[in-house]
């Protein structure tokens, strides 16, 4: 028997900003989850099951945050899972989600996922004093710093490509009225001139910490069939992780994140991504990590990436537009990002991205990944069915 | 073998709760002696009150006044109180449904033993003589042998300076076990060789050893003495300075590794200036008197590696 196809037709998100605090968690998750409702004109009553995702509990210091939510997310006398995969988590919660219709199991799921990073604190709950090892040395960034590093000195990458990817994601958050990060009077100068924090990363070219939710209702070809807007439909949806740390592990393109871009793309039945796929959302926590994963996704050959983003194919006009909404360069609540990124590649290929819209997308790939490149989470939508 | 190593790890950090306005309306109540709760669309009134209905989903916001005398609906005794909770002395976990409520609130009951306490048995609030905004403003339950003393009434949840946030410490007691593997690495750097583990299958080096293979999910035993010396394979240079780390910045921060292993470590640089490390740079270890780890990486002074040595590495 052939899976079901998988339609998204609402999504929701909270306008992100660095502190919400007019409202509970409750009422955060609640708001996505109401303007995801409202998008596909349903009810409550129409959800058959929640699955939800977030960062670590110790970031809230929340302990099983679903069991407080399932109020506020209408989950009663319904399933309601929660998924964990550190910062991929987003993208694996729509994933488990998009299973569950696609397997008939379910026919209209509710999939959420959020951070209120202003109640939590990211960098005490990843590094706890473990005794007998040496304290962390550097910092949120220095984990990435020497990767970024790695990467110049593979490709040969000049060292202002960072600035161009961080000066483009806030120019595109300009455009999205959800984006954290709105200074309009943004220019390449004030990228390029900012404080050198973990050189070669800049303040400039970090991500900055938010609190947010973005929700997403996924439903099945009937459901699709009753959607006031165009839906979008999941053409290929992969996870993989591998360990944190190990011989041979290559930071710069982990091979998990290889295997996962391959999966999808083979259910997505696509040959060339960089022809084929119409707009990206990827997850790029730091600027330079826009041309690593153009690799490792397979948009670029080994040691190109960079060249892509120089000329300017990944800029809202370009030839493959890379964060059209601005991104985690503009907007992480961290167990979020990842559902945001699926949710903007829907929000294209549905012809509802506003003015950041991509013009023509029909098809797009949503990224996530997280836990020093543990987990690895991906999905493609097209504006059409799957063919098969 | 040496003994395998064990400590205390404390988990404690002071979270926020942004309230949201049903919240900040229930404690702020609380502050002033007044109990809230919300009523549902059934006419059902939820105590404590909750922002959505545990039924329906609908949002709820119609706030009314309850009693603070109740009937305890169920209990259990607690004979060792720990410290934080709300009494010092052995007390009962009640659930207690005020006068006016169709729903219970979880609280403690000060009584005298377990034989002082039963369901259905009539118990007010004891209010604590300084009020925050927070549950512990209610002391505890005792026993009551009155009437009701409150009404039901509606009450708009509004007060002067009403509270929005509440700090919520929290605090995890572990007692960390470092394992075999770890426990015979601490043990060498006593002596200072660093000690890694060799895996049996794929034969790489693993420092530090975690006593598996990650890759090939097999124990690890042979030790494999690696370094002293090590190639820094890739570094950032840190110009802001951490909390509860005393080094002055700008450091370097790298990857070293450390010769005869498979993957890098990471450690600072010293005895050099920062803008002058490099890839490939040799370094050595420092050792402080006292110190359980090398202190810090040093310049050999041999040649750099070639980038085609370390490169697989990075």
């Amino acid at each position: 028997m052939s899976s079901e196809p998988v339609a998204v037709v609402g999504v929701g998100q909270t306008k992100h900003v660095s502190a919400r605090r007019d409202v509970s968690i409750a009422g955060l998750v609640r708001e996505a989850a109401v303007r995801a409702l409202e998008d596909a004109a349903l009810t409550w009553a129409d959800i058959d099951a929640v699955v939800i995702g977030k960062a670590p509990d110790f970031f809230e210091g929340l302990m099983m945050p679903e069991l407080y939510l399932a109020d506020a997310l209408g989950a009663v006398g319904k399933p309601m899972l929660r998924v964990h995969t550190a910062g991929s988590v987003g993208g694996s919660t729509a994933l488990v989600a998009a299973n569950l219709v696609s397997a008939r199991v379910h026919r209209t799921v509710l999939t959420l996922a959020f951070e209120k990073q202003s109640e939590s604190n990211a960098m005490w709950g990843l590094s706890l004093p473990i005794p007998f090892q040496q304290p962390l040395l550097a910092g949120a960034g220095g984990f990435f710093a020497p990767h970024v590093r790695a990467y110049m000195r593979r490709t040969g990458a000049p060292d202002t490509v960072g600035s161009l990817v961080a000066y483009k994601d806030r120019r595109n958050a300009l455009k999205n009225p959800y984006a954290h990060i709105h200074d309009p009077d943004i220019t390449l100068e004030k990228v390029r001139s900012a404080p050198m924090l973990w050189d070669p990363i800049r303040y400039s070219e970090t991500c900055p910490s938010s609190d947010g939710a973005c929700a997403m209702i996924l439903t099945d070809r009937a459901g699709a069939g009753r959607s006031p807007h165009p839906p979008a439909w999941v053409h290929g949806g992969a996870m993989r992780s591998e360990p944190t740390l190990f011989a041979g592990k290559d930071f710069v393109s982990p091979r998990a994140g290889r295997d996962c871009a391959a999966d999808v793309y083979r259910q997505a039945g696509i040959s060339d991504p960089r022809r084929e796929i119409d707009a990206v959302e990827m997850y790029v926590p730091f600027s330079w990590y826009e041309p690593m994963w153009l690799e490792n996704l397979g948009f670029a050959d080994e040691g190109e990436g960079w060249k892509l983003t120089e000329s300017g194919v990944t800029e809202l006009d370009g030839d493959l537009p890379v964060n059209p909404s601005g991104g985690v360069l503009s907007t992480n609540p961290i167990g979020a990002s990842g559902m945001i990124r699926f949710a903007e590649a829907a929000l294209q290929v549905r012809g509802r991205a506003g003015e950041h819209q991509v013009v023509g997308a029909r098809k797009a790939l949503g990224h996530a990944y997280g836990g020093g490149a543990q987990f690895f989470s991906m999905w493609l939508v097209g504006a059409e069915p799957p063919s098969s | 073998m040496p003994e395998a190593l064990s400590a205390p790890l404390v988990v404690e950090f002071p979270f926020t709760r942004s309230l949201g306005p049903v919240q900040s309306a229930f404690l702020t109540g609380l502050r002033e002696r007044t109990v809230l709760g919300v009523r549902t669309a059934d006419g059902k009134i939820l105590v404590p009150p909750v922002e959505y209905d545990p039924v329906t989903a609908e949002e709820l916001r119609e706030l009314t006044g309850v009693a603070t005398t109740g009937t305890v609906t169920t209990w259990a005794w607690n004979p060792a109180p720990r410290p934080a909770q709300p009494l010092a002395t052995p007390f009962a976990w009640v659930l207690v449904r005020l006068d006016g409520a169709d729903t219970a609130l979880l609280h403690a009951l000060d009584a005298p033993g377990p034989e002082a306490v039963h369901t259905g048995m009539r118990v007010r609030i004891r209010w604590a003589a300084e009020r925050t905004g927070a549950i512990t403003d209610i002391a505890c339950f005792e026993p009551y042998g009155g009437d009701g003393t409150g009404q039901c009434a509606p009450h708009d949840g509004e007060f002067a300076d009403p509270v929005t946030g509440i700090v919520t410490p929290a605090r995890l007691d572990y007692r960390y076990t470092p394992g075999r593997a770890q426990s015979a690495y601490l043990d060498a750097l006593s002596g200072q060789r660093i000690v890694g583990e060799r895996c049996p299958s794929c034969h790489k080096v693993y420092v530090p050893p975690r006593g598996a293979c990650p890759t090939c999910g097999v124990a690890t035993t042979e030790q494999v003495e690696v370094g002293p010396r090590g190639t820094v394979t890739t570094f950032c240079i840190v110009n802001i300075k951490a909390k509860n780390l005393d080094i002055e910045v700008p450091y370097v921060y790298a990857h070293i590794a450390l010769d005869g292993a498979d993957l890098a470590l990471h450690a600072r640089i010293g005895g050099i200036p920062y803008d002058q490390v490099r890839m490939g740079l040799r370094v050595e270890p420092v050792w402080t008197e006292g110190g359980r780890h090398p202190d810090h990486y040093r310049p050999t002074g041999e040649p750099d590696a070639d980038y085609d040595a370390y490169k697989e590495l990075l």
